[in-house]
C-alpha cells in the first residue's frame, strides 16, 4: 500500500459526544484517514449507495455502527449491509452502550465482523477508538478497494 | 468482567506456524486454552464435537489457515460461516496468501477478519499478540453456549 493511502471510514453515531469522541480518538492514530459521519440508519445506508446527497461518496475500509440509531435502527443496517452482495464484504465494527446478550448474539449472526462496547470512561473510550484503529487498519488485511 | 479461560480453536498445518502461534498466545495475558487441528476436516469435527471431539468446548475464536489438507480452509470458513450454530464463532483467517482473490472470498464468505502471516518469526509472533489483544480482551465475544 503507498504512503499516502487514505483510510475512509464511516461513522454511524447519533450521539454528537460519542461522534467527537470517535473523532478524536482516530486523530490521535497515526493514520492518513477521512471520517465520514452519518447520524441515523437512512443516512448510513444512503451513504453506502452513493444515493441523494452521497453520490460522490467514497466506499469505506470500515464502518464504526451503532445499534441504536434513529430512523433506521443500526441492527436493521447490518442486516441490510451484510446481505447485499456489493456491500456485505465492508469489515463493520458494532460500536455501542449496549451489553445486552441478545444484541451480541444477533449482531453476530449478521455477520458484524466486530462487537465492542463504548466505554462509559472517556480515557477508556479513546483507547478502544484507538486499538480498533490499529487493528483495522494496520494489522488486518483489508477487502482491496474496487475502482469506480 | 472476570472471563472464564477463552478457547482458541486453531487450525494450521504447518507445525511451525502452529508453534509460532502457541507461543505468541502465551506471551498474551489470558488466560486460554489453545485447541490445534491440522486439516479442515477435523476442524469441522472439532466443531461438531464429532468422533473424538465429542466433548470439546465451543471455540471462542477460530484462527484459520486457507491452505489445509483434507478440506480446504475456504470451504471450512464457508461451512462454518452458514452453519445455524457455528456462524457466530469469530473466524480469524490467518494465512500466508496474499491473493486479492482468497482476501475477497474470505470476506464475503463472511470472516471476520483476514490477517497475513508475516514470513519473519518475531514479526508472526507480535501478529498474534495483536490478535490476543483485540479479540481477546477488547471485543465482545458471542456468549458461550452452555
Amino acid at each position: 500500500m503507498s504512503d499516502d493511502y487514505s483510510f475512509d471510514i464511516l461513522l454511524v453515531e447519533d450521539n454528537p459526544a460519542d461522534a467527537d469522541l470517535t473523532r478524536e480518538g482516530l486523530q490521535d492514530g497515526r493514520l492518513l484517514h477521512t471520517l465520514h459521519h452519518v447520524t441515523d440508519g437512512v443516512q448510513a445506508m444512503q451513504f453506502l449507495r452513493r444515493e441523494g446527497a452521497f453520490t460522490s461518496a467514497p466506499t469505506p475500509d470500515l464502518i464504526l455502527l451503532d445499534l441504536n440509531l434513529p430512523k433506521k435502527d443500526g441492527r436493521e443496517v447490518l442486516a441490510t449491509i451484510k446481505g447485499d452482495a456489493e456491500l456485505k464484504r465492508i469489515p463493520v465494527v458494532i460500536l455501542t452502550s449496549s451489553e445486552a446478550e441478545s444484541d451480541i448474539v444477533r449482531s453476530y449472526d449478521l455477520h458484524a465482523n466486530c462487537y465492542m462496547c463504548k466505554p462509559v470512561d472517556l480515557s477508556r473510550f479513546l483507547d478502544t477508538v484507538r486499538k480498533i484503529e490499529e487493528f483495522w487498519l494496520t494489522v488486518v488485511r483489508l477487502p482491496p478497494r474496487s475502482t469506480k | 468482567m472476570t472471563r472464564e479461560p477463552f478457547d482458541i480453536l486453531l487450525v494450521e498445518d504447518n507445525l511451525a506456524d502452529a508453534e509460532l502461534a502457541r507461543e505468541g498466545l502465551q506471551d498474551g495475558r489470558l488466560l486460554h486454552t489453545l485447541h490445534h487441528v491440522t486439516d479442515g476436516m477435523q476442524a469441522l469435527e472439532f466443531l461438531r464435537k464429532q468422533g473424538p471431539f465429542a466433548k470439546v468446548p465451543t471455540p471462542d475464536l477460530i484462527l484459520l489457515d486457507l491452505n489445509l489438507p483434507k478440506k480446504d480452509g475456504r470451504e471450512v470458513l464457508a461451512e462454518v460461516k452458514t452453519d445455524p450454530e457455528l456462524k457466530r464463532i469469530p473466524v480469524v483467517v490467518l494465512t500466508s496468501s496474499e491473493s486479492e482473490t482468497d482476501i475477497v472470498r474470505s470476506y464475503d464468505l463472511h470472516a471476520n477478519c483476514y490477517m497475513c502471516k508475516p514470513v519473519d518469526m518475531a514479526r508472526f509472533i507480535e501478529t498474534i499478540r495483536k490478535i490476543d489483544e483485540l479479540w481477546l480482551t477488547v471485543v465482545v465475544p458471542p456468549p458461550r453456549r452452555r
